[in-house]
């Protein structure tokens, strides 16, 4: 089949400025598609990093005990807690769990935490803010505290606290001052503000306070354990299958970023849709282009074919040249736009530099080698229909006595 | 000399009902290993048709045509393309050659096309014909780029390729002036002396007919001289 391809390959030659400009075609559709899925990709990656780069991506909480309930004759429920033991759900275990769940693979940070809501004041201002103790040295591990520190630093002791410079604001605090913070249990501890940061997320920036673990062991009246672990992973999208191996591990409710983010999945995969729909229509025009080039083409080298079919060219062989044309012209047409896609994607920001306001292409999510593998086999598969219709030429009529 | 191929009570009916045209009407005919031959006849007589059945191009509606002990008219399309190769070659009146190749390529495609690949003594046997034809200096040149004669030329040189033992030519020289047209049959002489290729030369020039040692007259879809 080598000398079938030299014919293909001569064909091709000859007509240099038809060869070219269906070669752009195709490498046109091979850009867009290129184009779409650095965006598409791009895109799901800015949308994620902004909204679940910052939190856990599996988490385990202590589950809260149900309050007791009595039901009286009337058919009312009553339910009763009593005051002060009203919380203390506790994962008392989480010391030997913690180096199990670092075990996993794919975890890349496990931060064991204790949470409560407690009251911050500062001479006579009062701020309802919610506690969150920390593992001093793993200040960082989910939400980048470092990162976003403005003043002193996310470095947590016992007697310091971290807040939001919104927080910081509504108190007139400044780096430093001590503050006194209470427990809704109604523990209360001196601490010195060591911190300001600033995430840009409103909730966090105004009523978030940061404590070293043993300061909200104290406070909460937490001798042991933690109310909550919180895991950060190498890849999100493998959050579910994680949170699985994690509950079989340690029998614990690991819950995975994706259970609360219904929505956010649906706009994802409706963007992806998008892209694939739009992908798809770029392909289906290389393979329309093709076809008919390759029709035309075969239309006009009919006597040539009768010619060779006459000399003892197979009706394999006369395919084999066509097709070969096809799959010649996906390949130069992929190549060109995969390379002209690489080089027009290079100018925008990489992955990690995504900014607001610009698009977010990302250059690594081009599927370079998809695109071209698909255009080369729709350019054969639209090559079929000529190759057969050059195969079916009738040699005596074609030669025209 | 042993008979090359014998067509017996060829017909050929073009279209159906009432529009069908029969060309050939029971023809019957026998060629001589080593002939050269002239297939006369006015325009329209049949000898396109009787050529390519003779051809294996085209199947005739009824009637048999057995050459080299082979049945052609049973033969599949297969097995009549790999015929075609080995044992007939062509020279056409137009649309002889490929246009976007050389003349040497030209001359080596039925080789070619056979073993996958143009070989090295595929290419010698090329030059030696193209300059047999006196086409020593155009071995190498686009095949669009020569005149009428040397084009025919060419084409002897391609069919003599693959040393058939059967060149069928339908008015080689039909578009030829008559210089060219002898120079191309003197050629088609020298080489039926030389190799014993029988050639079967349709035409409706006396002139050229008067070359051939034989001389096949058709006439209403049968021989009639
Ligand atoms: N494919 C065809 N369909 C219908 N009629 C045809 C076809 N080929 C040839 N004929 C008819 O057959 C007759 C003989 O044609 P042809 O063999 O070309 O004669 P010649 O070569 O002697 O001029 C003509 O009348 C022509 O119109
Ligand atoms: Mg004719």
């Amino acid at each position: 089949m080598f000398y079938a391809l030299k014919i293909a390959m001569r064909y091709l030659t000859a007509s240099k400025a038809q060869t070219a400009l269906l070669v752009s075609g195709v490498a046109v559709g091979v850009f867009i598609f290129i184009f779409m899925s650095a965006l598409i990709g791009g895109l799901a990656e800015f949308i994620l990093s902004r909204t679940v780069g910052d939190i856990s991506h599996v988490t385990i909480k202590a589950e809260d005990r149900d309050p007791a309930i009595l039901i009286v004759p009337e058919g009312h429920i009553l339910a009763v807690t009593e005051r002060g033991r009203l919380r203390t759900a506790t994962l008392t275990e989480a010391p030997t769990w913690v180096p199990l769940i670092e075990s996993v693979p794919g975890v890349i940070a496990v931060s064991p935490q204790i949470t409560g809501a407690g009251f911050l004041t500062r001479g006579a201002q009062v701020a309802q803010v919610s506690v969150t103790g920390l593992e001093p040295g793993r200040e960082s591990a989910i939400l980048n505290l470092d990162g976003y520190m403005v003043e002193g630093s996310a470095r947590l002791g016992s007697g310091s606290v971290v807040l939001g410079r919104r927080l910081a604001g509504d108190l007139s605090l400044s780096l430093g001052q001590t503050l006194r913070l209470q427990s809704a249990g109604g523990v209360s501890t001196v601490l010195t503000l060591s911190g300001i940061f600033e995430t840009g997320n409103g909730m966090i920036d105004g009523s978030s306070v940061f404590v070293a673990l043993p300061t909200a062991r104290t406070l909460f009246a937490l001798p042991q354990g933690v109310t909550r672990i919180e895991i950060k992973l190498a890849d999100l999208n493998a959050a579910d299958a994680t949170a699985l191996r994690i509950r079989a591990l340690t029998g614990l409710d690991a819950v995975p970023w994706t259970d609360g983010a219904g929505q956010l999945m649906e706009a994802l995969n409706a963007q992806a849709q998008t892209g694939y729909f739009l992908k798809s229509f770029a392909l289906i025009t290389i393979v329309i282009g093709v076809a008919s080039a390759l029709l035309l083409s075969t239309y006009r080298r009919r006597p040539e074919i009768g010619i060779m079919r006459a000399m003892g060219a197979g009706r394999g062989f006369v395919v084999f040249v066509f097709v070969a044309q096809g799959a010649l012209i996906g390949l130069m047409g992929g190549l060109t736009g995969a390379a002209l896609g690489y080089l027009a994607l290079l100018p925008f920001p990489a992955r990690g530099d995504f900014r607001p306001g610009t698009l977010p292409m990302d250059i690594t999510q081009g599927s370079y080698g998809l695109a071209i593998t698909l255009t080369v086999i729709g350019a054969i598969l639209a090559s079929i229909l000529p190759a057969r219709a050059a195969a079916r030429v009738d040699p005596v009529t074609a030669i025209g006595q | 000399m042993s008979a090359l191929l014998r067509v017996s009570e060829l017909v050929k009916t073009f279209g159906q009902g009432e529009a069908a045209t029969r060309v050939l009407r029971g023809l019957s005919l026998t060629l001589a290993a080593g002939e050269m031959a002239a297939l006369l006849g006015p325009s329209g007589s049949g000898k396109s048709t009787l050529l390519t059945i003779l051809g294996t191009l085209m199947k005739p509606t009824s009637g048999s045509h057995v050459m080299l002990g082979v049945d052609l008219v049973a033969a599949d399309d297969a097995a009549l393309t790999e015929f075609r190769n080995r044992h007939i070659g062509f020279v056409f009146q137009f649309h002889n050659l490929l246009p976007d190749f050389t003349a040497l390529e030209n001359v080596v495609f039925p080789t070619a096309v056979r073993e996958g690949r143009e070989t090295a003594a595929a290419r010698a046997r090329g030059r030696d014909l193209l300059t047999r034809m006196g086409l020593g200096d155009r071995i190498d040149f686009p095949s669009s780029s020569l005149s009428g004669g040397q084009k025919q030329r060419v084409a002897v040189a391609r069919a003599l390729m693959n040393r058939p033992e059967l060149v069928l030519a339908d008015e080689p020289t039909g578009n030829l002036d008559r210089a060219s047209a002898m120079q191309v049959m003197a050629l088609i002489a020298e080489i039926t002396r030389d190799e014993g290729t029988t050639f079967l030369i349709s035409t409706h020039d006396e002139k050229i007919a008067s070359l051939c040692r034989r001389q096949i007259v058709v006439g209403d879809g049968l021989v009639t001289g």
